[in-house]
This record gives structure tokens, C-alpha cells and sequence, in this order.
């Protein structure tokens, strides 16, 4: 979290929409730990990681519909036989992601 | 208790004002449940009278989410627990994240030398707070270390004295004086506390008539097990910056338990 704080003020002070997303939890091996934590403002700029890169392009979208409907959920990313073409860590492990919108 | 009302500020403005202070704290978060998005602060010390701020919207879960919440931050863990609605226990209504903010871990780097200033380097990107001792007035300058939080010049046995009672196993020692008038008393202070890595500099000849001092000065077994000296792993390090890199290595690999062999050479998970 700390830091992206800087880049967040710097949107915030721009009145830019911010959702804020965070690994809270990881089931088997994942690259980052619970805390690792990834800002999206409205316009897709983005500062910190959630994973290696595996999974960042899709909390860029679930984050601007986090922002467009105003609502806070998890989003999970895991490999997947249904979904062969979903998005998940290549290391095989399933990472659980809260996001919301930065309005608190 | 409650923490006095901070209604003027938001909780990220908290949140930022408390990783700038470098304090201990938790934020939690509803993550599932009704009060979805509702947060607390907590910190580690109830005895002040200054347990929490925020709520979760209901006092009897707030009760219950800070104590569990403490006793995170304190094992500096961060992760999700589940609650009922006003905090029972086994029910799954309301699942809240426990994202532990603790103190950076300590460095502190005895001797002045120019093995100290890529230490120190280094330890910064790992984020830890940095104290460089050195009784030697015209070496132990911030000029010098410009990184360091802090350069103090006394003698390094007398400074771990004084703070020796604050490092804890996510804390370290490195010794890097090869000055046997210097080092001997600081690995003996060193050893009186409970910091997690005790590093030493020096040759193998300078670390065999080192370890002869120690017995004379009456080191027992237990505490020579716990010197990691000569001091890094063996990646063949020769520049002070390559030997800071062996150094923070080895910090990591005995905080971890790992092996410190290389990947390709071993199987199983690579994260635990």
C-alpha cells in the first residue's frame, strides 16, 4: 500500500474515480502476498502489483466496472479446465482479490 | 475502548499518516457480509487505552474483530477471517481482511567501511530501518551514508547495549569492522539479545582467530552457532555492492529456513 499512496494523492488531487484493488488471500503458491495492493483510477492508469503480472490486465477491467457500478466485491483468478482461456497465475495457485472504490 | 472520533479525516488519510509515522497498526476490511466495506484501525496496545478506530458498524463484532485483529498484527500476519454478524464465532456471514502494517525490521550495521555503504544501499530496497556505529568520528558521517536512517558514533558494544532490548528475530546485526578491538564486544552484546542475525565479517583466518577471542571472552557453542561468520552465502561476491547482495541473501534464507540452493537444482514450491 505504501507505495502507491503518492500516485494515489496525485489522481485524487486530479478528481480522478480510484478503485483500489488488494490480495487478501491465496489458496496453494502465489507470487505476492496478502496486502499486495494495485490502484486503478477511471482513465486505466494503474501504479503497484497484485500478482507477476500474471493477472493485472483483468483487475484493470474488473477495476473500471468496480468504479462504473460504484460496488465492492472479490474477484478470484485461478487455473481453471472449464475456462481454458480465463485468466489465472501461471504458477497453478488461486489468488483472491477485494476491490473497491477509493472512496472511504 | 474506542480511539478519540478523527471525524475530520478519512480513514485513508489515517492510513497514510500512520505508514508515514511508521506505526504498528491493522486495517480491516469487510470484505463479505453487510457491512461490506466498513473498516477499523487497530493497534497492537490495548493496556494504553487506545484500542481502535472506526467500526464495523456493530460493537459486539467490532469487539471481537479487534482482539483477533491484534493478535495478526502482532505475529505481523495479514489475511481474511470469518465472523457471524455480531461476531461469532465458526459462522461465515462476514469474512473481513486483517492487513497487518508493522514496523520495518531493523539493520544495524556496525563499522564505518565501504562495504557499509552498499549495505546499506541494499538494506534500503528490502525496507529496513538502517543504523550505521562506528566510534570513529571522521568515518560514521551522514555525508558518508547519506541512506542511513541514522549514524551514530559510539562503540558499537555500547550502542547495542542501550538498544539491544528492541531487536527481535526479523531484526540483524551485521558487523563489519574486521577490527577484533571492535568486534569482539559487539558480537558479545550482540548475543545478549534476541535479534535474528548476527553477521561478521572477515577472512577465514581473521574468523578462526576471532572465534578463539570469543571462547576467551566466554562465548559457550550456543551462542558461536548462532554467528553467521564469515559473513553472506557463497555466490562468489568480490565488489562490496556483490557482497551486500550475499549478505541480504543470507538474511532472507535464514528468516525463510530455505536452502539457499539454487532453484533449478531443487524441486518443490518455490513460495511456502
Amino acid at each position: 500500500m505504501k507505495e502507491i499512496v503518492k500516485d494515489i494523492r496525485r489522481w485524487q488531487k486530479q478528481d480522478k474515480k480510484i478503485a483500489l484493488a488488494r490480495v487478501i488471500d491465496l489458496d496453494g503458491s502465489g507470487p505476492r502476498l496478502p496486502g499486495a495492493a494495485m490502484a486503478v483510477t477511471e482513465e486505466g492508469e494503474v501504479a503497484g502489483s497484485v500478482s507477476g503480472g500474471c493477472v493485472e490486465g483483468a483487475v484493470v477491467l474488473e477495476a473500471l466496472e468496480v468504479i462504473k457500478n460504484n460496488e465492492r466485491h472479490i474477484v478470484s483468478f485461478g487455473y481453471s479446465d472449464e475456462e481454458a482461456f480465463s485468466v489465472g497465475l501461471t504458477c497453478g495457485g488461486t489468488v483472491h482479490l477485494f476491490i473497491e472504490p477509493l472512496d472511504w | 475502548m474506542n480511539r478519540k472520533p478523527q471525524k475530520d479525516i478519512s480513514i485513508f488519510d489515517r492510513v497514510e499518516e500512520l505508514l508515514n509515522e511508521e506505526e504498528s497498526f491493522a486495517l480491516v476490511t469487510v470484505v463479505k457480509g453487510p457491512p461490506v466495506g466498513e473498516k477499523m484501525i487497530v493497534f497492537p496496545d490495548e493496556k494504553s487505552g487506545v484500542g481502535f478506530e472506526g467500526s464495523l458498524g456493530n460493537s459486539d463484532l467490532d469487539r471481537v474483530v479487534s482482539r483477533d485483529a491484534r493478535g495478526e498484527l502482532t505475529a505481523g500476519r495479514s489475511g481474511v477471517r470469518n465472523y457471524g454478524e455480531s461476531g461469532e464465532a465458526r459462522e461465515e456471514t462476514v469474512q473481513v481482511f486483517v492487513e497487518s502494517f508493522i514496523q520495518p525490521p531493523q539493520l544495524l550495521i556496525v563499522g564505518a567501511v565501504d562495504f557499509t555503504a552498499a549495505l546499506v544501499k541494499i538494506g534500503k530496497v528490502l525496507g529496513y530501518r538502517i543504523t550505521v556505529c562506528d566510534a570513529r568520528e571522521i568515518f560514521a558521517t551522514t555525508q558518508r551514508f547519506p541512506l542511513a536512517d541514522e549514524v551514530i558514533v559510539e562503540w558499537p558494544n555500547k550502542l547495542i547495549e542501550k538498544i539491544g532490548q528492541t531487536f527481535g528475530p526479523r531484526d540483524a546485526v551485521c558487523i563489519l569492522t574486521h577490527d577484533a578491538k571492535f568486534d569482539v564486544p559487539a558480537i558479545v552484546s550482540a548475543l545478549a539479545t534476541d535479534v535474528g542475525y548476527i553477521g561478521v565479517m572477515g577472512s577465514r583466518k581473521t574468523h578462526e582467530d576471532r572465534i578463539n577471542r570469543l571462547y576467551e571472552v566466554g562465548v559457550d557453542d550456543e551462542g558461536m552457532t548462532r554467528l553467521r561468520s564469515p559473513i553472506g552465502l557463497d555466490i562468489g561476491s568480490r565488489t562490496p555492492e556483490e557482497t551486500a547482495i550475499s549478505i541480504v541473501a543470507e538474511m532472507i534464507a535464514l528468516r525463510t529456513g530455505r536452502s539457499s540452493i539454487a532453484l533449478s537444482e531443487t524441486k518443490g514450491p518455490i513460495h511456502d
